[in-house]
């Protein structure tokens, strides 16, 4: 019996505490994002949270362009290990350098809003 | 017929307004100054009209506010909001709800003033939750998303998307009423401003005022009317996804599947479409709706459009308006598509006219590559 899911809420609590989770059916094992009720298609709602690897892909990036003295940012898809994509942003690395197969790793970033969900190249998580 | 009632439904009026800058008017004042014109050309009254469907950009009970302010008493009415490509799946519904005898007028109508009201793009939609914290250009950076991967997938470049900028110019140079009617070459397009890379300011639609209507009715009618009519052979359409990164492919859009539906309703195939329109919010999505809608294979958009293929005198004439990047980009574009296939197919195109049109595609975009809807058209001797 599954005990009923806030999806929103509960990720962004995970979030808060440091974790980043990912949405899983315990039966077919697909992960779910962002997170929702029942798993998109097939409607599963044998979901539960499970730790996320943190490790993805570059799918795509865009460089947004800002008038000086902003910074320009740049907004990318990040193919999780899991399967799921997602919108992020890779930090630590020029933007124009972030590059469509760059592997990276997840970070959890504060902001003014809360804590967000970020990137960083692979080859440089350990510094 | 797979369902759909190829022929038995035509638009016997089809009129813009306000194209550019209008103020002084509301966005409805727009809308209904289209209709009126639309309207006047059917013959018609306000009160004639048992069918609405109409998408505004921030009502969002449209269907409601428009039937008032016009006297129509609709017994069908759609709020559809697809986004830009609502109005052909408008289309689609009007065609349903006609040929079943459910209604006998339909009015489809759209306009914005949001050049002069706000001077920017008006948003009909709040950011994602999952998107807002990472500030993309809404919409631009998810089109740029596509573009990037288009480009690492198949070795497309900026100076093939500038093609696509330049011909919708060439073609609106040839148009009365567009907005962008100065000499635009490759190099000013690919050397702009970039705004979220690798889109530049120039692979950008513009930001105007305007407004569209369409009258249809069943063909047997249509027949009577003083203005040529323009059946209505296919409209189908499709949703992959919301936000981008929820596409299931970022190349290949929904036209794969509106489009595939579209010839088969209509019993014809790219080859034998004389003129098209595709909503052309950013040089890209030219690209991709040509590649889905099987004007060229997948990858090959590029260099498709290279040496002004697409322009005026070249093989395959698209957006003969001028599009959403040169003749006018009133926040949602779809039934400027729509209109400016009319206007070919009736032959009152004047300089941009393509000569002996019979068959035309008329194509809508909505969201980020979301929805995608297909219209095709054909004159009298295509039934």
């Amino acid at each position: 019996m599954t005990t009923p899911l806030r999806p929103e809420a509960e990720f962004r609590q995970h979030l808060e505490a440091g974790r980043f989770m990912l949405l899983q059916a315990r039966g077919s094992g697909t992960f779910v994002h962002p997170p929702r009720v029942a798993v998109p298609g097939s409607g599963e709602t044998d979901l539960h949270w499970v730790p996320a690897s943190g490790r993805g892909t570059v799918h795509s990036v865009t460089t947004v362009r800002c008038k000086p003295p902003a910074a320009d940012y740049n907004v990318a898809l990040i193919d999780l290990a899991e399967g799921p994509r997602l919108m992020s942003t890779v930090i630590g690395i020029a933007p124009a350098a972030v590059h469509i197969g760059l592997a990276v790793l997840a970070r959890i970033e504060a902001t003014e809003d809360g804590p967000r969900l970020v990137f960083a190249p692979a080859d440089a998580s350990q510094d | 017929m797979l369902g759909f009632p190829r022929g038995k439904t035509a638009i016997v009026g089809a009129a813009t307004f306000g194209v550019g800058k209008a103020p002084g008017y509301e966005a409805i004042d727009l809308a209904a100054q289209a209709s009126l014109l639309a309207l006047a050309e059917a013959g018609l009254a306000p009160r004639d009209v048992d069918a609405l469907f109409i998408a505004q950009p921030q009502d969002t009970l449209a269907t409601l506010s428009f039937a008032e302010y016009l006297g129509i008493n609709p017994k069908l009415s759609d709020n559809n909001r697809s986004g830009g490509s609502a109005f052909l799946l408008h289309l689609a519904h009007a065609a349903l709800a006609l040929d079943a005898g459910l209604a006998d007028v339909a009015l489809i109508a759209y306009g914005s003033n949001q050049a002069t009201a706000s001077g920017k793009l008006q948003q009909t939609s709040r950011p994602s939750a999952w998107e807002a914290p990472y500030k993309p250009l809404r919409p631009i950076s998810s089109y740029a998303l596509a573009a990037a991967r288009h480009m690492h997938l198949y070795g497309t470049t900026k100076r093939q998307l500038a093609e696509v900028a330049v011909a919708a110019r060439r073609w609106a140079q040839l148009n009365p009423e567009a907005v962008a009617r100065d000499p635009l070459d490759l190099d000013t397009v690919v050397n702009a401003r970039l705004v979220s890379d690798p889109l530049g300011v120039r692979d950008c639609c513009l930001v105007t005022d305007g407004a569209a209507a369409v009258v249809m009715v069943r063909a047997d009618r249509a027949r009577h009317q003083a203005t040529r009519p323009v059946y209505l052979l296919a409209a189908a359409s499709a949703v992959t996804h919301a936000d981008i990164a929820a596409m299931p492919e970022l190349t290949v859009t929904g036209a794969a599947q509106s489009g595939a539906r579209a010839y088969a309703q209509a019993g014809v195939r790219a080859s034998d479409i004389d003129v098209v329109q595709v909503y052309d919010a950013f040089t890209i999505n030219t690209l991709l709706f040509l590649e889905d809608l099987g004007f060229c294979t997948k990858g090959e958009g590029g260099a498709f459009v290279e040496g002004g293929r697409i322009a005026p005198g070249g093989d395959l004439p698209v957006n003969t308006s001028g599009g959403g990047l040169s003749h006018c980009h009133p926040g949602m574009f779809g039934l400027f598509t729509v209109v400016e296939s009319v206007r070919q197919l009736r032959g009152e195109c004047g300089a941009r006219q393509v000569a002996g049109a019979q068959l035309a595609l008329a194509h809508g975009n909505g969201g980020v590559l979301s929805s995608q809807a297909t219209a095709i058209f054909g004159t009298a001797d295509t039934l």
